[in-house]
Protein backbone atom coordinates (compact mmCIF):
# COMPACT_ATOMS: atom_id res chain seq x y z
CA UNK A 1 0.00 0.00 0.00
CA UNK A 2 2.62 2.34 1.03
CA UNK A 3 4.63 1.33 -2.27
CA UNK A 4 1.24 2.50 -4.67
CA UNK A 5 1.09 6.02 -2.54
CA UNK A 6 4.82 6.59 -3.61
CA UNK A 7 3.97 5.61 -7.37
CA UNK A 8 1.02 7.45 -7.36
CA UNK A 9 2.80 10.82 -5.58
CA UNK A 10 5.66 9.88 -8.87
CA UNK A 11 3.52 9.37 -11.68
CA UNK A 12 1.36 12.27 -10.92
CA UNK A 13 3.45 14.82 -12.62
CA UNK A 14 4.00 13.22 -15.51
CA UNK A 15 0.35 12.73 -16.35
CA UNK A 16 -0.38 16.38 -16.78
CA UNK A 17 2.66 17.01 -18.42
CA UNK A 18 1.54 14.17 -20.63
CA UNK A 19 -1.52 15.48 -21.05
CA UNK A 20 -0.74 19.17 -20.95
CA UNK A 21 1.69 18.16 -24.38
CA UNK A 22 -1.66 16.71 -26.28
CA UNK A 23 -3.61 19.56 -25.90
CA UNK A 24 -1.08 21.60 -27.06
CA UNK A 25 0.55 20.08 -29.42
CA UNK A 26 -3.54 18.97 -30.96
CA UNK A 27 -4.60 22.76 -30.22
CA UNK A 28 -8.37 21.10 -29.26
CA UNK A 29 -9.27 18.55 -26.48
CA UNK A 30 -8.65 15.46 -29.27
CA UNK A 31 -10.28 12.15 -28.55
CA UNK A 32 -7.17 9.80 -26.96
CA UNK A 33 -6.10 7.21 -29.48
CA UNK A 34 -4.33 4.55 -26.83
CA UNK A 35 -3.65 2.40 -30.60
CA UNK A 36 -2.21 4.98 -31.56
CA UNK A 37 0.34 5.80 -29.00
CA UNK A 38 1.53 2.24 -28.81
CA UNK A 39 1.86 1.83 -32.29
CA UNK A 40 3.82 4.91 -32.47
CA UNK A 41 5.96 3.73 -29.08
CA UNK A 42 6.92 0.25 -30.89
CA UNK A 43 7.44 1.57 -33.90
CA UNK A 44 10.77 2.44 -35.22
CA UNK A 45 11.70 6.33 -35.83
CA UNK A 46 13.57 8.70 -37.32
CA UNK A 47 14.27 11.11 -34.55
CA UNK A 48 15.27 10.17 -30.92
CA UNK A 49 12.42 11.51 -28.73
CA UNK A 50 13.64 13.20 -25.93
CA UNK A 51 11.03 14.98 -23.87
CA UNK A 52 8.09 16.97 -23.96
CA UNK A 53 8.35 21.05 -22.60
CA UNK A 54 5.68 23.17 -23.03
CA UNK A 55 4.38 21.48 -25.91
CA UNK A 56 6.94 21.09 -27.22
CA UNK A 57 8.79 18.01 -28.57
CA UNK A 58 12.80 17.52 -28.25
CA UNK A 59 14.14 14.61 -30.03
CA UNK A 60 17.58 13.97 -30.82
CA UNK A 61 17.86 13.93 -34.91
CA UNK A 62 19.42 11.20 -36.19
CA UNK A 63 21.24 10.94 -40.01
CA UNK A 64 18.98 10.11 -42.62
CA UNK A 65 20.42 8.02 -45.63
CA UNK A 66 18.78 7.24 -48.47
CA UNK A 67 19.47 5.64 -52.33
CA UNK A 68 16.98 7.44 -54.55
CA UNK A 69 17.11 7.28 -58.15
CA UNK A 70 19.66 10.06 -58.72
CA UNK A 71 21.74 7.89 -56.08
CA UNK A 72 23.20 8.82 -52.51
CA UNK A 73 20.79 11.04 -50.65
CA UNK A 74 22.26 11.99 -46.74
CA UNK A 75 20.36 14.56 -44.34
CA UNK A 76 19.77 15.25 -40.77
CA UNK A 77 15.91 13.81 -39.49
CA UNK A 78 15.51 17.38 -38.11
CA UNK A 79 14.80 18.59 -41.24
CA UNK A 80 11.46 17.30 -41.26
CA UNK A 81 10.65 19.39 -38.34
CA UNK A 82 8.84 16.29 -36.41
CA UNK A 83 6.21 16.08 -39.43
CA UNK A 84 4.79 12.82 -39.65
CA UNK A 85 2.16 14.07 -42.32
CA UNK A 86 4.03 14.93 -45.44
CA UNK A 87 3.24 18.50 -44.99
CA UNK A 88 7.08 19.08 -44.68
CA UNK A 89 9.41 18.87 -48.00
CA UNK A 90 12.78 18.30 -47.76
CA UNK A 91 14.97 18.93 -51.08
CA UNK A 92 18.32 17.43 -51.47
CA UNK A 93 19.90 16.73 -54.47
CA UNK A 94 16.82 18.33 -57.33
CA UNK A 95 14.58 15.62 -55.26
CA UNK A 96 12.21 16.19 -53.07
CA UNK A 97 11.19 14.04 -50.06
CA UNK A 98 8.28 13.62 -47.24
CA UNK A 99 7.84 11.52 -44.38
CA UNK A 100 4.18 9.87 -43.56
CA UNK A 101 4.01 7.74 -40.18
CA UNK A 102 7.60 7.22 -39.98
CA UNK A 103 8.10 6.96 -43.87
CA UNK A 104 9.95 8.79 -46.12
CA UNK A 105 8.38 8.96 -49.59
CA UNK A 106 9.27 10.63 -52.60
CA UNK A 107 6.72 13.80 -52.12
CA UNK A 108 5.24 13.53 -55.97
CA UNK A 109 3.94 10.29 -54.04
CA UNK A 110 2.03 12.83 -51.91
CA UNK A 111 1.16 15.11 -54.87
CA UNK A 112 -2.79 14.53 -54.77
CA UNK A 113 -3.01 14.54 -50.72
CA UNK A 114 -5.01 17.55 -49.79
CA UNK A 115 -5.35 18.90 -46.39
CA UNK A 116 -7.75 17.35 -43.74
CA UNK A 117 -8.50 14.24 -46.12
CA UNK A 118 -8.26 10.45 -45.41
CA UNK A 119 -5.14 9.88 -47.77
CA UNK A 120 -4.21 6.11 -48.64
CA UNK A 121 -0.57 6.48 -48.37
CA UNK A 122 1.99 3.97 -51.13
CA UNK A 123 2.84 0.76 -49.62
CA UNK A 124 6.02 0.58 -47.52
CA UNK A 125 7.38 -2.27 -49.94
CA UNK A 126 7.45 0.01 -53.32
CA UNK A 127 10.29 1.31 -53.98
CA UNK A 128 9.03 3.47 -56.86
CA UNK A 129 7.00 5.60 -54.62
CA UNK A 130 10.40 5.96 -51.94
CA UNK A 131 13.60 5.29 -51.65
CA UNK A 132 15.91 2.77 -50.29
CA UNK A 133 16.35 3.53 -46.53
CA UNK A 134 19.13 3.29 -45.22
CA UNK A 135 18.86 5.07 -42.30
CA UNK A 136 20.49 5.33 -38.66
CA UNK A 137 17.29 5.11 -37.25
CA UNK A 138 16.51 5.34 -32.69
CA UNK A 139 16.66 0.64 -33.37
CA UNK A 140 19.46 1.43 -35.55
CA UNK A 141 21.08 3.57 -32.83
CA UNK A 142 20.11 1.40 -29.97
CA UNK A 143 21.87 -1.32 -31.77
CA UNK A 144 25.00 0.59 -32.13
CA UNK A 145 24.58 1.49 -28.68
CA UNK A 146 24.45 -2.00 -26.94
CA UNK A 147 27.41 -3.42 -29.51
CA UNK A 148 29.38 -1.12 -27.83
CA UNK A 149 28.35 -1.75 -24.17
CA UNK A 150 28.76 -5.59 -24.73
CA UNK A 151 32.08 -4.86 -26.91
CA UNK A 152 33.56 -2.50 -24.20
CA UNK A 153 32.26 -4.77 -20.92
CA UNK A 154 33.86 -8.11 -22.25
CA UNK A 155 36.70 -6.36 -23.71
CA UNK A 156 37.30 -5.34 -20.17
CA UNK A 157 36.77 -8.93 -18.78
CA UNK A 158 38.93 -10.39 -21.51
CA UNK A 159 41.73 -8.21 -20.37
CA UNK A 160 41.00 -9.08 -16.98
CA UNK A 161 42.38 -12.31 -17.49
CA UNK A 162 45.90 -11.22 -17.79
CA UNK A 163 46.16 -9.38 -15.01
CA UNK A 164 44.65 -11.85 -12.39
CA UNK A 165 45.24 -15.55 -12.77
CA UNK A 166 42.93 -16.48 -9.26
CA UNK A 167 39.18 -16.58 -8.79
CA UNK A 168 37.17 -13.94 -10.90
CA UNK A 169 36.86 -10.73 -9.41
CA UNK A 170 34.32 -7.57 -9.81
CA UNK A 171 32.87 -7.30 -13.06
CA UNK A 172 34.85 -10.45 -14.33
CA UNK A 173 32.98 -12.49 -11.64
CA UNK A 174 29.72 -10.89 -12.42
CA UNK A 175 29.73 -11.38 -15.87
CA UNK A 176 31.88 -14.81 -16.31
CA UNK A 177 29.05 -17.02 -14.83
CA UNK A 178 26.94 -15.19 -17.85
CA UNK A 179 29.03 -16.65 -20.29
CA UNK A 180 29.65 -20.20 -18.75
CA UNK A 181 25.73 -20.35 -18.47
CA UNK A 182 25.60 -20.07 -22.16
CA UNK A 183 28.67 -22.62 -22.60
CA UNK A 184 27.60 -25.38 -20.00
CA UNK A 185 23.36 -25.14 -20.14
CA UNK A 186 23.33 -23.90 -23.95
CA UNK A 187 26.03 -24.99 -26.41
CA UNK A 188 26.98 -27.93 -24.52
CA UNK A 189 23.70 -29.84 -24.08
CA UNK A 190 22.60 -29.19 -27.49
CA UNK A 191 25.85 -29.27 -29.94
CA UNK A 192 27.97 -31.66 -27.84
CA UNK A 193 30.91 -31.39 -26.17
CA UNK A 194 33.29 -31.63 -29.30
CA UNK A 195 31.34 -29.31 -31.64
CA UNK A 196 30.26 -26.67 -29.64
CA UNK A 197 33.59 -24.64 -29.81
CA UNK A 198 33.07 -23.54 -33.27
CA UNK A 199 29.54 -21.92 -32.57
CA UNK A 200 30.06 -20.25 -28.91
CA UNK A 201 31.37 -17.09 -29.94
CA UNK A 202 27.89 -16.83 -32.11
CA UNK A 203 25.72 -17.91 -29.11
CA UNK A 204 27.03 -16.10 -26.86
CA UNK A 205 27.19 -12.54 -29.01
CA UNK A 206 23.45 -13.71 -29.67
CA UNK A 207 22.55 -14.20 -26.03
CA UNK A 208 23.92 -10.91 -25.13
CA UNK A 209 22.94 -8.55 -27.95
CA UNK A 210 19.38 -9.66 -27.37
CA UNK A 211 19.62 -9.28 -23.64
CA UNK A 212 20.93 -6.12 -23.23
CA UNK A 213 18.44 -5.25 -26.44
CA UNK A 214 15.67 -6.50 -24.44
CA UNK A 215 16.75 -4.76 -21.31
CA UNK A 216 17.81 -1.26 -23.39
CA UNK A 217 13.76 -1.67 -24.31
CA UNK A 218 12.23 -1.84 -20.68
CA UNK A 219 14.03 1.41 -19.60
CA UNK A 220 11.60 4.09 -20.51
CA UNK A 221 13.96 6.84 -21.69
CA UNK A 222 17.00 8.14 -23.71
CA UNK A 223 19.55 6.74 -25.05
CA UNK A 224 17.26 3.76 -24.32
CA UNK A 225 13.51 2.44 -24.99
CA UNK A 226 14.30 1.95 -28.42
CA UNK A 227 11.82 -1.66 -29.02
CA UNK A 228 14.91 -2.97 -31.31
CA UNK A 229 14.23 -6.79 -30.36
CA UNK A 230 10.21 -6.16 -30.46
CA UNK A 231 10.86 -5.15 -34.19
CA UNK A 232 10.16 -8.00 -36.66
CA UNK A 233 13.00 -6.97 -39.39
CA UNK A 234 15.14 -7.20 -36.34
CA UNK A 235 14.25 -10.48 -35.17
CA UNK A 236 14.20 -11.52 -39.04
CA UNK A 237 17.69 -10.85 -39.46
CA UNK A 238 18.71 -12.73 -36.32
CA UNK A 239 16.69 -15.78 -37.46
CA UNK A 240 18.01 -15.71 -40.84
CA UNK A 241 21.69 -15.41 -39.53
CA UNK A 242 21.18 -18.50 -37.23
CA UNK A 243 19.12 -20.25 -40.69
CA UNK A 244 22.43 -19.83 -42.98
CA UNK A 245 24.81 -21.31 -40.12
CA UNK A 246 22.27 -24.05 -39.95
CA UNK A 247 22.12 -24.95 -43.54
CA UNK A 248 26.37 -24.39 -43.73
CA UNK A 249 26.82 -26.51 -40.80
CA UNK A 250 24.65 -28.64 -41.88
CA UNK A 251 26.63 -32.32 -42.17
CA UNK A 252 25.55 -35.43 -44.48
CA UNK A 253 23.72 -36.89 -41.82
CA UNK A 254 21.57 -33.66 -41.55
CA UNK A 255 20.67 -33.43 -45.60
CA UNK A 256 20.08 -36.90 -45.61
CA UNK A 257 16.96 -36.58 -42.95
CA UNK A 258 15.68 -34.05 -45.10
CA UNK A 259 15.68 -35.44 -48.42
CA UNK A 260 15.97 -39.60 -47.45
CA UNK A 261 14.63 -39.21 -43.72
CA UNK A 262 15.73 -42.49 -42.62
CA UNK A 263 12.95 -45.57 -41.97
CA UNK A 264 10.50 -43.82 -44.31
CA UNK A 265 9.37 -46.10 -47.56
CA UNK A 266 10.54 -44.32 -50.68
CA UNK A 267 6.63 -43.72 -52.36
CA UNK A 268 6.71 -41.28 -49.30
CA UNK A 269 9.40 -38.93 -50.40
CA UNK A 270 7.13 -36.56 -52.58
CA UNK A 271 5.37 -35.99 -49.46
CA UNK A 272 8.57 -36.38 -46.74
CA UNK A 273 10.72 -34.09 -48.96
CA UNK A 274 8.35 -31.35 -49.00
CA UNK A 275 7.60 -31.50 -44.86
CA UNK A 276 11.46 -31.29 -44.23
CA UNK A 277 12.18 -28.37 -46.43
CA UNK A 278 8.93 -26.62 -44.83
CA UNK A 279 10.71 -28.32 -41.66
CA UNK A 280 13.65 -26.31 -42.39
CA UNK A 281 11.87 -22.45 -42.70
CA UNK A 282 9.77 -23.05 -40.17
CA UNK A 283 12.17 -23.10 -36.95
CA UNK A 284 13.68 -19.74 -37.98
CA UNK A 285 10.26 -18.44 -38.39
CA UNK A 286 9.25 -19.63 -35.23
CA UNK A 287 12.55 -18.08 -33.58
CA UNK A 288 11.87 -14.60 -35.67
CA UNK A 289 8.02 -14.72 -34.64
CA UNK A 290 8.33 -15.60 -30.72
CA UNK A 291 11.42 -12.90 -29.88
CA UNK A 292 8.92 -10.15 -31.65
CA UNK A 293 5.88 -11.39 -30.19
CA UNK A 294 7.36 -11.63 -26.79
CA UNK A 295 8.67 -8.60 -25.99
CA UNK A 296 6.65 -6.63 -28.49
CA UNK A 297 3.55 -7.81 -26.32
CA UNK A 298 4.92 -6.70 -22.92
CA UNK A 299 5.50 -3.61 -24.25
CA UNK A 300 1.92 -3.44 -25.39
CA UNK A 301 0.69 -4.44 -21.97
CA UNK A 302 2.72 -1.86 -20.44
CA UNK A 303 1.81 0.90 -22.92
CA UNK A 304 -1.81 -0.29 -23.01
CA UNK A 305 -1.81 0.14 -18.35
CA UNK A 306 -0.07 3.52 -18.61
CA UNK A 307 -2.72 4.69 -21.47
CA UNK A 308 -5.55 3.23 -19.23
CA UNK A 309 -5.49 6.82 -17.16
CA UNK A 310 -5.81 8.65 -20.18
CA UNK A 311 -8.89 6.14 -21.41
CA UNK A 312 -10.19 7.16 -18.13
CA UNK A 313 -9.54 10.38 -17.89
CA UNK A 314 -9.05 9.70 -14.37
CA UNK A 315 -5.94 10.34 -11.95
CA UNK A 316 -7.27 8.15 -9.40
CA UNK A 317 -7.03 5.48 -11.91
CA UNK A 318 -2.87 5.83 -11.57
CA UNK A 319 -2.20 3.97 -8.76
CA UNK A 320 -4.15 0.78 -10.05
CA UNK A 321 -2.28 1.56 -13.51
CA UNK A 322 1.12 2.02 -11.85
CA UNK A 323 0.74 -1.03 -9.93
CA UNK A 324 0.12 -3.31 -12.74
CA UNK A 325 3.15 -1.76 -14.70
CA UNK A 326 5.51 -1.94 -11.57
CA UNK A 327 4.32 -5.44 -11.88
CA UNK A 328 4.48 -6.12 -15.81
CA UNK A 329 7.73 -4.43 -15.68
CA UNK A 330 9.54 -6.84 -13.21
CA UNK A 331 7.99 -9.59 -15.17
CA UNK A 332 9.67 -8.28 -18.30
CA UNK A 333 12.75 -8.01 -16.88
CA UNK A 334 12.52 -12.05 -16.45
CA UNK A 335 11.36 -12.20 -20.09
CA UNK A 336 13.95 -10.00 -21.37
CA UNK A 337 16.58 -12.28 -20.07
CA UNK A 338 13.72 -16.21 -21.01
CA UNK A 339 13.78 -14.73 -24.56
CA UNK A 340 17.42 -13.96 -25.12
CA UNK A 341 18.09 -17.48 -23.22
CA UNK A 342 15.34 -19.25 -25.66
CA UNK A 343 16.99 -17.31 -29.01
CA UNK A 344 20.21 -18.56 -27.72
CA UNK A 345 18.46 -22.28 -26.73
CA UNK A 346 16.93 -22.90 -30.12
CA UNK A 347 19.72 -22.02 -32.20
CA UNK A 348 22.05 -24.13 -30.59
CA UNK A 349 19.29 -26.95 -30.69
CA UNK A 350 19.37 -26.32 -34.55
CA UNK A 351 22.50 -25.91 -35.00
CA UNK A 352 23.22 -29.31 -32.78
CA UNK A 353 20.71 -30.97 -35.47
CA UNK A 354 22.81 -29.90 -38.48
CA UNK A 355 25.75 -31.25 -36.84
CA UNK A 356 25.01 -34.24 -35.26
CA UNK A 357 26.48 -37.04 -36.04
CA UNK A 358 24.29 -39.59 -37.49
CA UNK A 359 23.64 -43.30 -34.78
CA UNK A 360 21.31 -45.37 -36.89
CA UNK B 1 2.32 -2.87 -38.33
CA UNK B 2 3.53 0.37 -38.98
CA UNK B 3 6.94 -0.35 -40.65
CA UNK B 4 9.55 1.93 -40.63
CA UNK B 5 12.12 1.64 -43.25
CA UNK B 6 12.57 -2.07 -42.40
CA UNK B 7 15.48 -2.40 -44.61
CA UNK B 8 17.48 0.21 -43.35
CA UNK B 9 17.39 -2.17 -39.78
CA UNK B 10 17.94 -5.32 -41.85
CA UNK B 11 21.05 -3.99 -43.29
CA UNK B 12 22.72 -2.22 -40.21
CA UNK B 13 21.65 -4.88 -37.78
CA UNK B 14 23.51 -7.50 -40.37
CA UNK B 15 26.26 -5.44 -41.17
CA UNK B 16 26.56 -4.58 -37.30
CA UNK B 17 26.60 -7.79 -35.98
CA UNK B 18 28.69 -9.36 -38.59
CA UNK B 19 31.39 -6.72 -37.95
CA UNK B 20 30.70 -7.09 -34.00
CA UNK B 21 30.63 -10.80 -33.91
CA UNK B 22 34.67 -10.59 -35.26
CA UNK B 23 35.50 -7.91 -33.04
CA UNK B 24 33.64 -10.23 -30.09
CA UNK B 25 35.47 -13.01 -31.01
CA UNK B 26 39.01 -11.87 -30.99
CA UNK B 27 38.80 -9.92 -28.13
CA UNK B 28 36.69 -10.93 -26.11
CA UNK B 29 34.80 -14.19 -26.65
CA UNK B 30 38.41 -16.22 -27.07
CA UNK B 31 40.21 -14.97 -24.72
CA UNK B 32 37.35 -14.94 -22.38
CA UNK B 33 36.70 -18.98 -22.97
CA UNK B 34 40.63 -19.79 -23.39
CA UNK B 35 41.09 -18.13 -20.10
CA UNK B 36 38.47 -19.86 -18.15
CA UNK B 37 39.32 -23.18 -20.03
CA UNK B 38 43.08 -22.66 -18.77
CA UNK B 39 41.69 -22.16 -15.15
CA UNK B 40 39.32 -24.75 -15.23
CA UNK B 41 42.08 -27.16 -16.45
CA UNK B 42 44.48 -26.24 -14.31
CA UNK B 43 41.80 -26.28 -11.00
CA UNK B 44 41.51 -30.38 -12.53
CA UNK B 45 45.78 -30.35 -12.63
CA UNK B 46 46.13 -29.12 -9.53
CA UNK B 47 43.54 -31.18 -7.69
CA UNK B 48 44.98 -34.27 -9.49
CA UNK B 49 48.65 -33.22 -8.14
CA UNK B 50 47.10 -32.92 -4.65
CA UNK B 51 45.87 -35.98 -5.01
CA UNK B 52 49.14 -37.42 -6.62
CA UNK B 53 51.28 -35.84 -3.20
CA UNK B 54 48.70 -37.20 -0.66
CA UNK B 55 49.23 -40.63 -2.01
CA UNK B 56 53.02 -40.15 -2.89
CA UNK B 57 53.20 -38.83 1.06
CA UNK B 58 51.58 -41.92 1.99
CA UNK B 59 54.29 -43.69 0.20
CA UNK B 60 56.88 -42.13 1.81
CA UNK B 61 55.72 -42.71 4.84
CA UNK B 62 55.29 -46.26 4.27
CA UNK B 63 58.92 -46.69 3.02
CA UNK B 64 60.31 -44.61 5.99
CA UNK B 65 59.05 -47.36 8.07
CA UNK B 66 60.03 -49.66 6.26
CA UNK B 67 63.61 -48.05 6.24
CA UNK B 68 62.88 -47.24 9.27
CA UNK B 69 62.40 -51.20 10.77
CA UNK B 70 65.13 -52.10 8.51
CA UNK B 71 67.47 -49.82 10.00
CA UNK B 72 66.60 -51.33 13.32
CA UNK B 73 67.24 -54.59 12.09
CA UNK B 74 70.28 -53.59 11.15
CA UNK B 75 71.16 -51.80 14.33
CA UNK B 76 70.15 -54.95 16.25
CA UNK B 77 72.54 -57.41 13.98
CA UNK B 78 75.35 -55.18 14.45
CA UNK B 79 74.89 -55.33 18.29
CA UNK B 80 74.69 -58.88 18.42
CA UNK B 81 77.47 -59.16 15.63
CA UNK B 82 79.55 -57.03 17.93
CA UNK B 83 78.79 -58.83 20.94
CA UNK B 84 79.82 -62.41 19.33
CA UNK B 85 83.31 -60.41 18.01
CA UNK B 86 83.73 -59.17 22.01
CA UNK B 87 83.17 -62.94 23.33
CA UNK B 88 85.26 -64.25 20.47
CA UNK B 89 88.15 -61.50 20.87
CA UNK B 90 88.23 -62.23 25.04
CA UNK B 91 88.23 -66.07 24.34
CA UNK B 92 90.82 -65.60 22.07
CA UNK B 93 92.94 -63.73 24.27
CA UNK B 94 92.14 -65.69 26.76
CA UNK B 95 93.80 -68.93 24.94
CA UNK B 96 96.41 -66.64 23.57
CA UNK B 97 97.60 -65.48 27.28
CA UNK B 98 97.22 -69.19 28.26
CA UNK B 99 99.20 -70.52 25.68
CA UNK B 100 101.94 -67.73 26.21
CA UNK B 101 101.70 -68.21 29.87
CA UNK B 102 102.56 -71.61 29.84
CA UNK B 103 105.43 -71.34 26.72
CA UNK B 104 106.97 -68.60 29.50
CA UNK B 105 106.27 -71.01 31.98
CA UNK B 106 108.34 -73.85 30.10
CA UNK B 107 110.84 -71.33 28.97
CA UNK B 108 111.42 -70.44 32.63
CA UNK B 109 111.56 -74.35 34.02
CA UNK B 110 114.44 -75.26 31.61
CA UNK B 111 116.33 -71.83 32.45
CA UNK B 112 116.00 -72.91 35.95
CA UNK B 113 116.77 -76.48 34.99
CA UNK B 114 120.20 -75.57 33.31
CA UNK B 115 121.34 -72.91 35.74
CA UNK B 116 120.60 -75.46 38.45
CA UNK B 117 122.86 -77.87 36.31
CA UNK B 118 125.41 -75.15 35.85
CA UNK B 119 125.16 -74.36 39.86
CA UNK B 120 125.94 -77.90 40.54
CA UNK B 121 128.34 -78.35 37.68
CA UNK B 122 129.91 -75.03 39.20
CA UNK B 123 129.56 -76.42 42.95
CA UNK B 124 130.86 -80.04 42.15
CA UNK B 125 133.81 -78.27 40.78
CA UNK B 126 134.31 -76.50 43.84
CA UNK B 127 133.43 -79.20 45.66
CA UNK B 128 136.73 -80.93 44.58
CA UNK B 129 138.81 -78.44 44.17
CA UNK B 130 137.85 -77.38 48.20
CA UNK B 131 138.39 -81.02 48.64
CA UNK B 132 142.05 -81.83 47.07
CA UNK B 133 143.21 -78.74 48.87
CA UNK B 134 141.69 -80.13 52.28
CA UNK B 135 143.47 -83.54 50.70
CA UNK B 136 146.34 -81.79 50.35
CA UNK B 137 145.88 -79.82 53.52
CA UNK B 138 145.23 -83.28 55.24
CA UNK B 139 148.09 -84.72 53.26
CA UNK B 140 150.41 -82.92 54.32
CA UNK B 141 149.31 -83.15 57.92
CA UNK B 142 149.42 -86.51 57.81
CA UNK B 143 152.25 -87.32 56.28
CA UNK B 144 154.37 -85.26 58.39
CA UNK B 145 154.88 -88.44 60.21
CA UNK B 146 157.21 -91.36 58.62
CA UNK B 147 154.40 -94.24 59.73
CA UNK B 148 151.30 -92.55 58.03
CA UNK B 149 153.40 -92.59 55.19
CA UNK B 150 154.10 -95.86 55.14
CA UNK B 151 150.44 -97.10 55.65
CA UNK B 152 149.66 -95.13 52.95
CA UNK B 153 151.73 -96.57 50.09
CA UNK B 154 150.99 -99.34 51.58
CA UNK B 155 146.97 -99.22 51.22
CA UNK B 156 147.43 -97.89 47.71
CA UNK B 157 149.49 -100.65 46.74
CA UNK B 158 146.40 -102.96 48.02
CA UNK B 159 144.39 -101.43 45.78
CA UNK B 160 146.58 -101.62 42.81
CA UNK B 161 145.95 -105.02 43.63
CA UNK B 162 143.04 -105.18 43.14
CA UNK B 163 143.31 -103.35 40.34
Amino acid sequence: MKYLLVLSVVLMPFISKATNGDQTLADEIEEFDATELIQHHIADSHDFHLFDYNGDSYSLPLPIILWTKNGLVTFMSSEFKHDEDASVVVEKNGQEFVRYHGNIYYADAFASKVEGEHFEAPSVMDFSQRPVNFSITKNVFSLILSVILIFVLFNAVAKSYKKNDGAPKGLTGFLEPLVIFVRDEIAIPNIGEKKHGKFMPYLLTVFFLIWVNNLFGLIPFFPFSANLTGNIAFTFTMATITFLITIFSGNKNYWGHIFNTPGVPLWLAPIMIPVEIMGMFTKPIALMIRLFANITAGHIIILSLVSLIFIFKSVFISPVSGAFVLFMSALEILVAALQAYVFTLLSALFIGQAVEEGHH
Amino acid sequence: MNFVAPESLIFWTTAIFIVFFFLLKKFAWKPILEAVKKREESITDALASAENAKREMANLKADNEKLLAAARAERDELLKEAREIKEKMIADAKNIAEAQGEKIIAQAKATIESEKAAAVADLRNQVSSISIEIAEKLLKEQLANKEAQSNLVEKMLEDIKLN
